[in-house]
């Protein structure tokens, strides 16, 4: 038997997913699993109506509805603005239609569609995955190809279960070392934006590998993962080991017993072989990485806790210093300004980057024993039913509450500015989301991109704040 | 879709980079079912003041680029989340072409599935097509699909080059599901190998 090159992680997921590759080289890739929720899809829907198709795999299908919906009481007595009714009605009609799963809205399984697909052990090792979503790089943090998709492509994979896609660029983030004290994955991935920039990774497909990386917990791997899209690349990856085969032994839907076995020898056989070709590789080490905060209006104007605004005027580039002044100006703020020195509105502990059960302990443990500063509005969004279940459990939310904490139902939240849950012009948010766009929060907000250990810390500071002069004061 | 082959018209300066599709079309207006009317949101928190007036200092709402078909920006259009709404913010506005050293991916990908025809040059070339564009009625720009070749004003032909297979989709106006619908049976037969050997995939 002839030795096969060695491939990449990405490489054999790829390959073991071509369905035919056209002559220009574009390939048929099928497509495993199929998340859905209710943005993305309603003109997907359309268009299948229209040509007369149907769902050919509704079994590696599931939908969930979790971008516009409160997510505080109101969601038990129906959704209040019309609009946002109408997408989660087209949803739930096109669903009963089509034949496609879905988690209804007042199910305990309801929650973000990024961490739903792992929780429930749909989202495996090995496996292709896509969603209407560009934050499907979530996924990948299970050893799986993930990445985000327009509707039209939604409306490709429900009718033939395939994309037509070029191949990707294989690029390793290794992260060597351990990680510093009061540092998380979130901080990481932030760091890593703060070096590759915005469009980094375009064309590229992540695998992250490193001491650092291997000793995340799942949610840490998520963490990382889902902010691949952050530095231009569509998709992110951890290869499986141990870690991800006891998260998955923890699911309700993963494969239990024979069908484990079988699917473990095949994942065994995912990582990275010895000597395989990565296009780019970059090095980063763990331990120069403190706790990061984004000070701009992309998530790559990211700085340690400790540093100050930037000075537009120190920059040389015309392009570059035009946008730093934009950035300044917009956010509100003053060069040379200490950023622990800026005061918050609001604080958001949630969104498909940090709204997991490890996050919320990770935020609780700070916010124990302490009180939310005066004027500050900090809420906390767990991921899904299941997370709120689990903190309920943990007493975590009571914990939250008593510092002061808004504990809320499951969902998007503020990460987005498309449901209720919005900043008003001029606030400014300490946020564990992904985005720190102009008005992504809602029209002039302003968004500070940080962990949820960091998150709390702010709550309680009144400011951004170093957490590592807010260490937990009791044991959970 | 509509095809896209010839098309001759104003084109709009952005001097910005890394526009994200949240500029593009802002979250709170991705509500809608239909693909339809989003061009009056589009850019919508640099188009309207906070009262819901025009911003005259923005580029969309001066005279003539108000029904630019072309717009010319620096690096990264489009990164971001992966609405499709932001293509059809701006097919719905009338912008069929989008001209910039660079393009994040999804929204590339979205770009070809609507008609509207994304065009990367280098940085040196867009920043002479942003001056032209800055000419307003006097310049109109052509963006020729069919030669690859975008005309300055000037008369000057700068060639660029689109993926083949996108390129005869877009000529033709060409509905991708269609054409993935003929392979079929490699698909069944992907399927009977893979649930064989991978029957956990398989409800």
């Amino acid at each position: 038997m002839s030795a096969q090159k060695p491939r990449t992680l990405f490489d054999k997921i790829w390959d073991a997913h071509v369905v035919e590759t056209l002559p220009d080289g574009t390939a048929l890739l099928y497509i495993d699993l199929h998340l859905t929720h209710e943005v993305t899809t309603p003109q997907a829907f359309d268009g299948l109506r229209a040509a007369g198709r149907g769902i050919r795999r509704p079994d590696a299908t599931l939908g969930v509805i979790d971008h516009n919906i409160a997510t505080d009481s109101s969601r038990y007595t129906g959704i209040v603005d019309p609009e946002s009714a109408l997408q989660v009605a087209t949803l739930e009609k096109n669903a009963a239609e089509f034949g496609m799963p879905l988690i209804p809205l007042l199910d305990e399984r309801q929650g973000i569609v990024h961490v739903i697909g792992p929780e429930l052990g749909r989202s495996l090792p090995g496996m292709t995955i896509v969603c209407g979503d560009s934050h499907t790089s979530t996924h990948g943090a299970m050893g799986a190809l993930a990445f985000g998709i327009g509707t039209s492509e939604v409306e490709h994979v429900l009718a033939t279960q395939t994309l037509l896609q070029k191949p990707a660029k294989n690029m390793r983030i290794s992260v060597d070392g351990n990680l510093a004290f009061g540092c998380s994955g979130k901080d990481i991935v932030l760091a890593i934006i703060g070096k590759i920039g915005t469009a980094g990774g375009t064309g590229h497909v992540i695998e992250y590998a490193g001491d650092a990386i291997r000793a995340l917990d799942m949610a840490g791997r998520m963490t990382v993962c889902n902010m691949t899209i952050e530095g231009g690349a569509r998709a992110g990856m951890v290869a499986p080991d141990q870690t991800t085969y006891d998260y998955i032994a923890r699911t309700p839907n993963g494969p239990k017993g024979a069908a484990l076995a079988r699917a473990m020898e095949w994942w065994k056989t995912l990582p990275t072989d010895a000597g395989a070709h990565f296009d780019t590789e970059i090095r980063l080490n763990a331990h120069e990485i403190a706790p990061q905060v984004t000070w701009g209006t992309n998530p790559e104007a990211v700085l340690p806790i400790t540093g100050i605004v930037p000075n537009p005027a120190e920059v040389t580039d015309e392009a570059k210093r035009v946008q730093m002044e934009r950035m300044v100006q917009y956010m509100g703020l003053t060069p040379g300004q200490k950023l622990t020195d800026l005061k918050v509105d609001v604080v958001f502990i949630g969104s498909c980057t940090n709204s997991r059960i490890e996050d919320i302990r990770a935020a609780a443990a700070i916010a124990k024993g302490r009180r939310v500063a005066d004027g500050v509005r900090a809420m906390v969004v767990p991921g899904s039913g299941l997370v709120k279940k689990a903190a309920e459990a943990e007493g975590l939310d009571r914990i939250l509450k008593e510092a002061g904490f808004e504990w809320r139902e499951a969902g998007c939240s503020m990460c987005l500015g498309m449901n209720p849950d919005k900043l008003t012009p001029g606030q400014r948010s300490a946020s564990t989301s992904n985005r720190n766009f102009e008005g992504r929060q809602g029209p002039g907000g302003r968004t500070h991109l940080l962990s949820p250990a960091m998150a709390a810390a702010a709550a309680v500071a009144g400011h951004l704040a170093d957490v590592r002069d807010y260490q937990p004061k009791e044991a959970l | 879709m509509q095809a896209f082959t010839k098309l001759t018209g104003i084109a709009a300066p952005l001097p910005k980079a890394n526009v994200d599709t949240d500029q593009i079309i802002p979250a709170r207006f991705l509500k809608s079912i239909s693909r339809l009317g989003f061009g009056k949101n589009l850019f919508a928190n640099f188009r309207y003041k906070e009262d819901g007036s025009e911003n005259p200092d923005f580029v969309l709402n001066q005279e003539p680029y108000r029904k630019a078909e072309v717009l010319i920006a620096f690096e990264n259009f489009g990164c971001g989340s992966s609405r499709e709404h932001a293509p059809w913010a701006l097919l719905d506005f009338g912008i069929r072409c989008v001209i910039a050293p660079d393009f994040a991916d999804i929204f590339h990908n979205n770009c070809f599935k609507n008609g509207v025809l994304p065009v990367r040059l280098p940085k040196e070339v867009c920043a002479q097509l942003m001056e032209d564009a800055k000419l307003g009625a006097n310049a109109r720009i052509t963006v020729d699909l069919e030669r690859e070749v975008v005309v300055r004003p000037n008369g000057e032909e700068v060639p660029f080059k689109i993926d083949p297979l996108r390129r005869h989709l877009m000529l033709n106006g060409l509905d991708d599901i269609g054409q993935t619908m003929q392979h079929a049976p490699a698909i069944d037969s992907f399927e009977s190998r893979q649930k064989a050997a991978q029957p956990w995939l398989y409800a």
